[in-house]
């Protein structure tokens, strides 16, 4: 009898509450673009969040509702932009291609250590001790948080003790950007002619004392640019690259080397 | 041991501190582990089980004492042919219980709480299948709390889930700085880590009187 019951009791339970679940499924239902779903499917799955978004999924979701540009995501270029273009039916836009570029030149040899670090080789824990064991504490250290970092094995440490970038493997997705405890690593267009190639936010002459390439913030680069493209942020120049035309004065005038193109 | 009468501080204490559920009693051990590899998420799992929790102890409470167990409802009124005794059935029927609410709540909160949803509405489906909500229900039901005491401990067990795992997490971003052998990165060493938490929570044991 009491097996009877139970199975009465839980076969009545399991349909009330599915029934009910189906009624609520309808009743409080959120309708959602049938895109979205085309759209996820196209993007690459990686969830780097290159794209500003919290992973393909919120990318798809602005996508649809939000009428966000197709072209942001870098892992997936061009080809990528171009399908999601097609699902949505709008222009495709330019996906410019970028990649991560490591702002500085302070390898061994231009920028020595100023102790013997024992401790934890990585570079956040090497950051935490007395900023660093390099001279210039905006500088790489050079423990390869970001070699570990790149997902694409795009990232690989020099001889000299800087990261060295693949430009073809890397997809800009960040991740080695959000590695640097120091944020040397930065995302910029694939293509641009000049770079200044350091990081520190200090002025004046006590620089060249610390690295032989670093950046002083004397300006030379600013005054030597025909265009106006160049302005000086924080000690470090800033490249308008819309208006740069790749002449190359900025690097004749810096006197330190710093400037790269 | 709690019963109706303990005051509901020492209800908070004993649910907290003293018997924490992941620490102590080694439920909710899966989503403990795979959720606090950073605080943010920690964080939204550990609201969200405090949500689930007491909504899902309520719940149950109802379900059992209207359902399973009526006898001490209807055995007020003295109507004999409405007392029967179903309490074997409290593991399935609880599940099926939990399990749509939790569906539900996650409809719930989709269409009238999208910044709720949002912030921690991903966890809900993993807390489905937590041990953890279905520990507390049983509980409830073992210790015979009353509807009030019921929500106190499920409360008080819920934020001592959400401690255990926010604490783990912050232990376990700077572990995972550190060079660990390649054997034991990843669990192995979390695992070392919450034994150890497991071990340093021993000393709650006697606290107030519990």
């Amino acid at each position: 009898m009491t097996i009877i019951a139970s199975l009465i009791f839980l076969g009545a339970v399991g349909l009330l509450l599915g029934l009910g679940l189906s009624i609520a499924h309808l009743k409080l239902a959120v309708p959602m673009d049938p895109r979205q779903k085309a759209v996820l499917d196209a993007l690459p799955g990686v969830n780097c969040g290159a794209c500003g978004m919290p992973g393909c999924g919120g990318y798809a979701e602005a996508i649809v509702n939000a009428n966000m540009p197709v072209n942001k995501c870098t892992v997936g270029g061009q080809e990528t932009a171009d399908a999601l273009a097609e699902i949505m039916g709008v222009e495709a836009g330019e996906a410019v291609k970028q990649r991560a570029y490591v702002l500085c030149q302070g390898d061994k040899e231009t920028c020595p250590a100023r102790f013997e670090y024992k401790g934890i080789k990585t570079c956040p824990a090497a950051h935490l001790i007395a900023s660093g064991h390099k001279a210039c504490t905006y500088g790489c250290l050079g423990l390869g948080s970001c070699v570990e970092a790149c997902p694409f094995g795009g990232v690989t440490m020099g001889e000299n003790g800087l990261p060295i970038i693949d430009k073809e493997l890397c997809t800009a997705c960040g991740k080695c950007v959000a590695a640097c405890p120091r944020g040397i690593i930065r995302i910029l267009p694939a293509d641009i002619p000049v770079v200044a190639l350091c990081s520190n936010r200090d002025r004046g002459g006590s620089i060249r004392k610390l690295c032989k390439l670093g950046c002083t913030g004397c300006s030379a680069c600013v005054k030597a640019c025909g265009e106006d493209a160049i302005v000086m942020e924080n000690n470090l120049p800033v490249i308008d690259y819309d208006k740069c035309t790749a002449c190359g004065a900025c690097v004749e005038k810096c006197p330190t080397g710093a400037m790269t193109g | 041991m709690i019963d109706n009468e303990t005051g509901w501080l020492l209800i908070l204490v004993s649910s907290l501190l003293v018997n924490n559920i992941v620490l102590m009693r080694f439920l909710a051990l899966c989503s403990f582990f795979g959720v606090s590899n950073e605080m943010e998420t920690s964080v939204g799992m550990g609201f969200a089980v405090v949500f689930v929790m007491v909504i899902a102890s309520v719940v149950s409470w109802f379900f059992y004492h209207a359902f399973l167990d009526p006898n001490t409802v209807y055995a007020a009124i003295h109507v004999p042919f409405l007392t029967w005794d179903l309490t074997f059935l409290r593991t399935a029927s609880f599940i099926v219980v939990i399990a749509s609410l939790v569906q539900l709540e996650e409809m719930f909160l989709k269409k009238y709480l999208p910044a709720l949803y949002k912030s921690m509405g991903i966890y809900l489906p993993l807390i489905t299948t937590n041990c953890a909500i279905l520990g507390v229900a049983f509980l409830n039901i073992d210790y015979n709390l009353n509807l009030l005491s019921t929500i106190v401990y499920s409360l008080g067990v819920g934020f001592g889930y959400m401690l255990a795992i926010i604490l783990f997490a912050g232990i376990r971003i700077r572990v995972d700085r550190a060079p660990i052998p390649q054997a034991f990165k990843g669990y192995p060493v979390a695992f070392i880590t919450a034994s150890l938490m497991s071990l340093a929570f021993l000393g709650f044991k006697g606290l107030m009187g519990l």
